[in-house]
């Protein structure tokens, strides 16, 4: 006999074959939004919040839930830029890139990181240490070029001053570890 | 049921409140001097308020966006008895301590960073939709209320029908904030015509375009203004449900927009039998999730119900057919702002500000090569040349003034020879511009305008939603042309090239995006065409 998603029972908490129960705070915001099919950009924020990031196996378990094929999930996933599917790096690395940035010259700094980190933009080092993305203005047009490394923000700071500030981030772990 | 809020009481308690305390330091807690440091230097002026044990004189408040964010951290303070209150800029924690052991204890301001709110960057301005930021604390409904809020609902609710609603709207002569300038009492006698016993009002918080946060402001700092506004658009359209749109980018708008929401409806402002009378709203909170294209309404419609943020032709336009098949009206953040103030105080004072066929305020974000940058709320028709060289403090370290670019990825460049423009839709319009949602960046001489249209379009092309192929591969084309161009191995034929694509991506993409992705490349060669001929002059086309 074969299942089809709709003879699927509704997951229960902490109902992931894996007991990872991360999957319960997933249940948890599916339930909050009563398993609406239109909850499920919401239900994806909370899955990503929860895991960092978004892999088949968290769409498949959303698509299940919502009863919805997996092919519309991933359809919506992967249109939305915030939505990501790879695990992202030990630290981040955010540079603004909205128009009062651009002028005060974000493109090099972007480009000058990427080339001394061999991080490309959007994506993350071979060693996993360092993530680099590009946002389009948070409106601190004020301290443009702003930059986000983790939580912390550097404003009005040139290239060089960035890149010392990610050396000196990446160099203080190196010497814990 | 929860008890109705009597908003005279509130807001007098909360008046009288404020007297108890000699001192009041209001502290911008935006976003922008969050970043420059804000947290630190209140810690610091709390701490030092600790030690010096003033705490029954010095109150410590928070405040949203006091709109000169270049000089970050700002404070205000301010002396209850002799009723005066002074700015204080660039605040570092030892500043903050000074505040406290100096100005305060001492009576001896620190003149080095007090700055005059006579100076022209604020006595330019005119506040209407921002007249509670610097002012109120963003998560006390009492602060609004005791600045006049919800009374232009109780107003509505209480005395007015929902035709004399809408009819003060029309008179208004209020137009669309979000950028094509749509009239907005037009619209919502559309809603109200439409037939059918579900509609809703969409308050559409997806302000994407780079450089602007006119909109951000507004939900950060005066979560019920909005509100009040959605809720007055709900009445006066006869819409039975209503949703806040808000991109994903703005954490704290939508963690004080979710509690403004929930407070507001334990003092019976929203949910069933508002103030007490027939009238039923809920407001829901939505997330983007990163895709400027759903700023397009019907793209934005497609996201609140959880799908792929594509747009759709119109017609039919969603107030005919919106969310879930009903009749939809779509409301950018600084519109709604504006409507309880129209409200309160009448149609015909609204349209008393600004020109004849742009009324009222706009709120624009400085940024770029400026002295002064930050938020401000101007009148319409007020010049660029006032708001660049007056309000702006002009282009610093010697350089000259290049363009002003207004309307991000869909608007255009505006050269130092058309300065004396006054900022209305249709005088952009015929510049090749728009007003857009508000963003005005200023560049000085070191920008190159090919580089900057190839910026935008990278923007465009990214952006782009892909549905419909002009905008799809259009804006990759323009991009490629563009960087050939930029990067110096252009050709002639490849600036002809780029000028007849952007009128097939113009004229044939399917929405908003798309045909006025070519905004900027069409302006910039309006006005700069020198810098493109310059750039391939001599060169002969690669494939000829």
């Amino acid at each position: 006999m074969t299942t089809t998603v709709e003879d699927q029972p509704e997951p229960k908490a902490g109902s992931h074959p894996s007991g990872d129960d991360r999957f319960g705070l997933v249940d948890k915001a599916l339930k909050r939004t009563r398993y609406e099919q239109h909850a499920l950009i919401e239900v994806l924020h909370v899955a990503q919040d929860v895991f960092g990031y978004l892999d088949a196996d968290i769409l498949m378990y959303v698509a299940r839930a919502l009863r919805l094929p997996p092919s519309k999930v991933y359809g919506v996933a992967t249109f939305y830029s915030l939505f990501t599917f790879e695990a992202p790096g030990d630290h981040s690395c955010m540079v603004c890139t909205g128009t009062a940035c651009f002028v005060k010259g974000a493109d090099d700094v972007v480009r000058d990181i990427a080339t001394e980190f061999d991080v490309p933009e959007g994506g993350t080092s071979s060693d996993g240490r360092l993530s680099l993305t590009t946002a389009r203005c948070i409106g601190s047009c004020g301290l443009a070029p702003m930059v986000l490394l983790d939580d912390e923000v550097l404003g009005k700071l040139g290239s060089e001053e960035i890149r010392q500030r990610i050396r000196d981030l990446l160099a203080t772990e190196e010497e814990v570890a | 049921m929860a008890a109705i809020i009597d908003l005279h009481e509130v807001a007098e308690r909360e008046l009288e409140a404020r007297t108890r305390y000699p001192w009041r330091v209001k502290a911008c807690a935006s976003t922008a001097c969050q970043s420059a440091g804000a947290d630190a230097v209140v810690r610091s002026i709390e701490a030092t308020v600790a030690a010096e044990h003033l705490e029954l004189d010095v109150q410590v408040v928070p405040t949203g966006c006091m709109g000169l964010c270049s000089r970050g951290p700002l404070v205000r303070v301010l002396q209850r008895d002799v009723d005066t209150e002074t700015m204080y800029a660039d605040l570092t924690p030892e500043v903050g301590e000074q505040i406290v052991t100096s100005h305060i204890k001492a009576k001896k301001p620190i003149d080095t960073h007090v700055i005059d709110e006579k100076m022209p960057f604020f006595a330019g301005q005119e506040k209407v939709v921002l007249a509670n930021g610097g002012v109120i604390d963003p998560n006390r409904i009492e602060g609004y209320v005791a600045h006049g809020g919800y009374l232009a609902l109780q107003k509505a609710l209480t005395s007015m029908r929902p035709e004399e609603v809408l009819d003060e709207v029309v008179a208004s002569g209020i137009r669309g904030r979000g950028g094509a300038g749509y009239p907005t009492g037009s619209k919502w006698s559309l809603l109200a015509g439409a037939p059918g016993d579900v509609k809703y009002v969409v308050a559409n918080g997806d302000e994407g375009d780079p450089g602007a946060y006119m909109d951000r402001t507004i939900m950060e700092d005066d979560p019920h203004r909005l509100l009040e506004g959605l809720a007055l658009a709900a009445y006066a359209t006869g819409a039975t449900g209503a949703y806040i749109y808000v991109r994903a980018e703005y954490p704290r708008a939508i963690q004080r927009l979710d509690r403004a929401i929930r407070v507001a409806r334990r003092s019976r402002l929203l949910g069933r039998r508002i103030l007490d009378t027939d009238f039923d709203l809920n407001i829901e909170l939505r997330i983007g999730a990163g895709a400027f294209v759903c700023g397009e309404e019907t793209a934005l419609i497609s996201s609140i119900e959880g799908k792929r943020g594509q747009p759709n032709l119109r017609p039919p336009y969603p107030t005919e057919a919106g969310l879930w098949g009903q009749p939809t009206m779509v409301q950018n953040v600084e519109t709604l702002a504006n409507i309880s103030s129209i409200i309160n105080r009448g149609g015909e004072w609204f349209s008393s500000i600004g020109t004849p066929k742009s009324t009222g305020t706009k709120v624009f974000a400085l940024a770029g090569d400026l002295t002064n940058t930050g938020l401000i709320e101007v009148p319409m028709g007020t010049t660029l040349r006032h708001i660049v060289e007056v309000m702006g403090g002009g282009v610093p370290d010697g350089h000259e003034f290049k363009a002003a670019q207004t309307g991000g990825p869909s608007g255009g460049c505006i050269p130092a020879s058309h300065l004396d423009t006054p900022v209305d839709y249709e005088s952009l319009r015929r510049l090749g511009s728009i007003m857009g949602s508000g963003g005005l960046v200023v560049m000085d001489d070191r920008t190159s305008m090919p580089e900057l249209a190839r910026y935008f379009m990278e923007f465009s092309m990214d952006e782009s939603c892909g549905k419909c192929a002009p905008c799809r591969t259009g804006t990759v084309q323009l991009h490629g042309l563009l960087d050939r161009i930029a990067t110096g191995t252009g050709s002639e034929g490849d600036v002809r090239e780029l000028e007849h694509l952007c009128q097939v991506v113009r004229d044939t993409s399917l929405c908003g995006l798309g045909q006025a992705a070519p905004n900027p490349i069409l302006s910039t060669l309006h006005f700069f065409r020198d810098e493109y001929t310059d750039a391939v002059s001599g060169k002969e086309p690669a494939d000829a």
